[in-house]
C-alpha cells in the first residue's frame, strides 16, 4: 500500500482520511499508522501546497542558479551546500553531475533581492568559484500540475 | 413511392435508453457517470507519434489488413499479456474499433438461422449485428448470484443444434464481471464437446484489478475456435481513435478482411501509427491508469458498504452494477427519478438486457471529485427512497 498510497498524496495532501482509506482499500487506521511511519521514517517530508503566484497580486521572482564550487577535503559539497541551504531565500539545493556542481533555486521579492544575493552572499562565499543566474519568466507546469489549466469533460453523449 | 428501407434494418429495435439520454443531453449542470469511455487523455508519446506520422506525410491507406508493424506489435504483445500465439500475417487483422470487428467477425461466420449465443446483460451491438449477418441471436441470461459471470451449465442449458457461435463478453460492459480461467476452462470444455466457436470479446482486457486477464484462446484447442477481439479504445484511451483488431484461425481472418477490404478499405493509417507506439512504449500508462481506475472503484463499492446498497465487487472494466430491486422500482423509473430530483446520471441496467433490470450501471470512468459528488447525491436519494418507502 505505501507507494500507492505516497503516489495518491504526492499529487494531493489534503485529501479527506476516508476515502484514502476507501481508495487503497483498507482500514482508516491503518491509513493513519502508514502516515505516522512515512513521517517518523523522514520518507514524508512536509505537506506543501502548490500556488501560482503570477495569479496574484503579489510580486514574486524566481531564478535558477547554476554554481560552481571547490569541494572541502573530507566534506565533498556536503558543507558548502549546507551554508548555502541555510539561507530562507534559498527554495532549494541539488548537486548537479555535468558543467557545474550546485543548482540553487532562490526566491525573491524582486530581480534586485535576487542579484543582491547572489553578489553578497552567493558570490562571496570562499568555496563558490563561479555563478550564473537565470531568471523563470514564465512556469508552465510545476510538480507535474499544468499551471492555469481548467479542463472540461469534453466527452459527447452517444448511446451507450 | 415505394418502401424505401430494408425491413431487416427497420425491425432492428432502436437502443432502449436513447430517450434517457436525449434528456441528460438537454439538461444543464447533470453529473453523467454514464459514459463508457476513459476520461483520460490518450498518453502524450502516443498522440505525438499520431502527429510525427503525419508530419512524415504517412497519409496513404495502408495494407487491408493493416501496417505490417502494427500486427506485429500485437502478435508480440498478445504473447506477452495472455501467452496466445498468432502468425502476423495471416491471423490477424487490424480493424476500425473492436465493433467493426464484431460485425464482420458474424457476418464471416453465419449462414441464415444459425444460433449465436449472446450472455447478456452486455455490450449493446452484438444482438442488433447478429441479426444483420441474418443469425438468431439467443440470449442467455445472467445472473447476479453468479457475479454475472457465465457459467457452462447456463451455456449448456442454451445450446441446439443450430447453435454454432458464442459470444463471451469479459470483462463485461455493464456488470464489471470478469470470467478467471477455471470459469473459462469449464465454458471451453462444453465449446469443445458442442463443436462450437467462439468470439472473445476482450476490449477491457487491460482493465481488471484481481488477476491478470485470461483469455479462452489461451487454453487448449480453444485458439482454433476462437475470434479473439480486442482493440485501444479502452486499454491506452483512445477511444476517438477508432482501433481495435481481431485475430484468429486463418480461414476466418481471410474471409473478414474480404468484407473489410470492401466495406472500409483499411483503418485509418494515423491511428496505426499511433497503436504502434501505444504497444511499444505504453505499459507505463496502463499501469498507471488501471491504478486510478482500481482506486475509484474501491472507492464506489465502500461508498455503496456505507449506504448498505447490494453490489457484487466487479473485478474488470471501469463499471460498478448496483442491485436497486430493494427499492420497489425498474431500473428505468430509479434512473429517472435520480436524474430528475438529484441531477445525476447513470445508465438503467435494462439498456444492456432483460436481466439487467433491478441494477444500474455507474462507470467509474470519471474523476474522484466527480463520483464522490455523485455518491453523496446517491446516498441522500436513496435515503429518501427509504424513507418513502417506510411511509
Amino acid at each position: 500500500m505505501r507507494e500507492e498510497l505516497l503516489a495518491i498524496i504526492e499529487k494531493n495532501s489534503r485529501i479527506d482520511l476516508q476515502e484514502l482509506a476507501a481508495m487503497l482499500g483498507v482500514a482508516e487506521i491503518d491509513v493513519v499508522n502508514e502516515l505516522a511511519a512515512l513521517e517518523r521514517e523522514g520518507i514524508i517530508c512536509g505537506y506543501h501546497t502548490l500556488v501560482n503566484w503570477e495569479n496574484t497580486s503579489i510580486e514574486k521572482v524566481t531564478a535558477l542558479i547554476e554554481v560552481r564550487v571547490t569541494p572541502q577535503r573530507g566534506e565533498g559539497f556536503d558543507s558548502i551546500a549546507e551554508r548555502i541551504y541555510k539561507y530562507s531565500e534559498v527554495s532549494s539545493v541539488y548537486l548537479i553531475s555535468g558543467g557545474y556542481d550546485l543548482m540553487v533555486i532562490l526566491e525573491g521579492k524582486s530581480l534586485r533581492d535576487v542579484s543582491n544575493f547572489v553578489s553578497d552572499k552567493l558570490s562571496t562565499l570562499d568555496s563558490v568559484l563561479s555563478t550564473a543566474t537565470h531568471f523563470i519568466l514564465k512556469k508552465y507546469k510545476d510538480h507535474g500540475t499544468i499551471m492555469d489549466q481548467q479542463k472540461e469533460d469534453e466527452r459527447e453523449v452517444f448511446i451507450p | 413511392m415505394r418502401n424505401p428501407l430494408s425491413d431487416k434494418v427497420v425491425d432492428i429495435k432502436p437502443s432502449g435508453i436513447r430517450k434517457f439520454f436525449d434528456i441528460v443531453s438537454e439538461m444543464d449542470d447533470v453529473i453523467s457517470l454514464g459514459v463508457g469511455e476513459p476520461d483520460f487523455d490518450t498518453p502524450w508519446h502516443i498522440r505525438d507519434e499520431g502527429i510525427y506520422s503525419l508530419e512524415k506525410g504517412k497519409t496513404f491507406y495502408t495494407s487491408n489488413s493493416g501496417l505490417k508493424e502494427l500486427r506485429m506489435e500485437i502478435c508480440n504483445y498478445l504473447k506477452r499479456r495472455v501467452n496466445v500465439e498468432y502468425d502476423w500475417a495471416k491471423e490477424v487483422i487490424i480493424t476500425v474499433g473492436g465493433s467493426e470487428a464484431i460485425d464482420i467477425g458474424l457476418r464471416a461466420m453465419i449462414n441464415p438461422g444459425d444460433e449465436v449465443l449472446i450472455p447478456q446483460p452486455s455490450y449493446v451491438s452484438y444482438e442488433p449485428c447478429a441479426i444483420l449477418a441474418d443469425a438468431t441471436p439467443v440470449i442467455i441470461d445472467l445472473k447476479a448470484e453468479n457475479e454475472f459471470r457465465l457459467t457452462a451449465k447456463e451455456l449448456e442449458d442454451a445450446i441446439t443444434d443450430k447453435t454454432k457461435l458464442l459470444i463471451l463478453p469479459f470483462p463485461n460492459n455493464p456488470t464489471g464481471a470478469i470470467m478467471e480461467r477455471a470459469d473459462l476452462e469449464a465454458i471451453a470444455e462444453v465449446v469443445i464437446k458442442h463443436d462450437l466457436f467462439v468470439m472473445s470479446d476482450e476490449i477491457y482486457s487491460e482493465l481488471t484489478y484481481k488477476d491478470e486477464h485470461v483469455s479462452i484462446a489461451s487454453l487448449p484447442g480453444m485458439k482454433e475456435r476462437t475470434i479473439l477481439i480486442n482493440g485501444f479504445s479502452k486499454a491506452y484511451a483512445m477511444t476517438g481513435w477508432r482501433l481495435g483488431y481481431a485475430c484468429g484461425p486463418q480461414e476466418i481472418i481471410q474471409q473478414m478482411t474480404k468484407i473489410h477490404q470492401f466495406a472500409i478499405m483499411c483503418a485509418p493509417t494515423t491511428s496505426q501509427y499511433a497503436a504502434v507506439e501505444a504497444l511499444k512504449n505504453g505499459d507505463a500508462d496502463v499501469e498507471e491508469m488501471r491504478t486510478s481506475y482500481n482506486q475509484r472503484r474501491r472507492f464506489l463499492m465502500e461508498s455503496f458498504r456505507k449506504m448498505g446498497l447490494e453490489c457484487f465487487e466487479p473485478y474488470g472494466a471501469f463499471y460498478v452494477f448496483p442491485c436497486i430491486k430493494e427499492f420497489g422500482m425498474t431500473s428505468d423509473e430509479f434512473a429517472t427519478r435520480f436524474l430528475e430530483e438529484e441531477k445525476v446520471a447513470v445508465v438503467p441496467g435494462t439498456a444492456f438486457g432483460d436481466s439487467g433490470e433491478g441494477f444500474l450501471r455507474i462507470s467509474y470512468a470519471y474523476s474522484l471529485e466527480k463520483l464522490r459528488l455523485a455518491m453523496d447525491k446517491m446516498e441522500q436519494f436513496i435515503g429518501r427512497l427509504r424513507e418513502e418507502k417506510r411511509n
